[in-house]
């Protein structure tokens, strides 16, 4: 790994950390879904630096794609926001 | 810079967190978040335990000159697995969870008198 | 706030735990490669013919748990529908879709199928494989239930797509038992490496793997959406 690609990394790492506060502190649950999704576009980014493809492109398909599906179904059953 | 620093720590990150929120979430989406969370710091752990320094991923487009330096392929299998076992399990509790917004009109586990004994 | 900060020092000290450990037993990157992955990589394209080792081990080095996986997955969906089974069907106001969306929808959605269709035959060679294949088969559902009003596939078909496959894995597998007394062992020809038509059973069981991971996520969305 070259410094270039740690440096990208950090950078990620970094938006992921923030990615994770925002689920924590939304009480806007479309909010922390999206935030959700960033972190597993992330991690399938940090999975291709690692020399992980197939595992990237699975997370990618998964994670950032269907889950996110699967939970705006969700949301839209239950209500958006956190106090109800 | 270390490497071991950026990828090891953004995964216990993501599992500190997730244990985090899924403990004080209120609402159940939420909590079902944190452990989808949760999970993706867990495959990003095991997967950064594969990796060797310099190695190429394991696919080789040159069949009879295989390299010697390739990264660990087994938790790479292990990982595809769990990925595609996390999403199932995520849909299975969000139904559940419809259910209980059905039956009891909230998903705030403090408005849930119904699951205390 | 107890409550909080219990949960704060629970948390933290999973977290000391896991890097203590870690950084203890497995230094980042300097772990050799040895035993069974030592093993697959060296010996994985003359025993198996797949010049992508993860994909062999997927699907024939660990079979049985690939095998097991979809059966989760079978399991999963089938309580989804259980579950949801009971609910009460709302018919609200949806919004029209734009002109927009429902022309480029329409056109977009062949490709997206040609590209799920793609990687799940090319599993052997490229990364990806039957599970990824399938969900992007079900993201391009995903996008026609979004944008058209009227799209609803057939829910009998989407079943007995996944029944038929699930069992087509089954009978590939006892071939092997039959064969070459192991159960999924590669029963055809390993062919020339880096060909599409090579690596034995591999592709068979991936295509088997993308049509039934399709179906079944198709099926969960559908199930969600008419909840």
């Amino acid at each position: 790994m070259n410094s270039l690609i740690l440096f990208m990394a950090l950078g990620l790492s970094v938006v992921l950390i923030v990615g994770t506060i925002i689920i924590y502190l939304s009480k806007d649950l479309l909010v922390a879904i999206l935030g959700s999704a960033v972190i597993s576009l992330i991690a399938s980014i940090f999975f291709l630096i690692l020399q992980a493809p197939d595992v990237a492109i699975t997370e990618a398909a998964i994670g950032a794609g269907l889950t996110t599906g699967i939970l705006l179904y969700a949301m839209k059953k239950t209500g958006r926001y956190e106090d109800d | 810079m270390d490497a071991g620093l950026i990828f090891y720590g953004s995964a216990i990150f993501l599992m500190v967190m997730g244990v985090f929120i899924a403990i004080t979430g209120r609402h159940l989406i939420k909590i079902l978040l944190g452990i989808d969370v949760f999970d993706t710091g867990l495959n990003l752990l095991i997967v950064s335990f594969g990796y060797i320094n310099g190695g190429t991923a394991p696919i080789f487009s040159k069949y009879p000159n295989i390299f010697k330096n390739v990264v660990d392929p087994v938790p790479q299998a292990l990982v595809l697995t769990a990925i595609v076992i996390g999403v199932a399990e995520m849909a299975m509790g969000l139904a559940i969870v419809m259910q209980i917004k059905e039956k009891f009109g909230t998903c705030n586990i403090a408005k849930l008198k119904e699951l205390k004994w | 706030m107890i409550r909080r900060l219990i949960a704060l020092l629970v948390s933290l000290y999973l977290g000391y735990i896991l890097y203590s450990f870690v950084y203890v037993h497995f230094p980042f990157g300097e772990r050799p490669l040895r035993g069974v992955a030592a093993h697959y990589v060296e010996n994985g394209i003359k025993e198996e013919g797949a010049t992508n080792i993860v994909t062999s081990i997927v699907t024939l080095y660990r079979g049985f748990d690939t095998l097991g996986e979809v059966t989760v997955l079978f399991l999963a969906a089938t309580g989804l529908g259980l579950i949801l089974a009971g609910m009460k069907r709302e018919e609200e106001e949806k919004p029209e879709p734009t002109l927009i969306m429902e022309t480029v929808t329409k056109h977009l959605f062949p490709l997206v199928l040609l590209f799920g269709s793609y990687i799940f035959i090319h599993g052997h060679l490229t990364p990806g494989g039957g599970f990824p294949a399938g969900v992007v088969i079900a993201t391009g559902y995903f996008m026609m239930f979004i944008a058209q009003r009227s799209f609803t596939p057939s829910e009998y078909l989407l079943s007995a797509t996944e029944s038929f496959a699930g069992t087509l894995y089954v009978i590939v597998g006892l071939l092997g038992l039959a064969l070459a007394f192991s159960f999924l062992d590669n029963v055809m020809p390993l062919g020339i490496p880096n060909r599409v038509f090579s690596a034995g059973i591999i592709p068979v069981i991936y295509i088997i793997i993308g049509f039934k991971v399709g179906s079944e996520m198709t099926g969960i969305l559908l199930h969600l959406k008419e909840a």
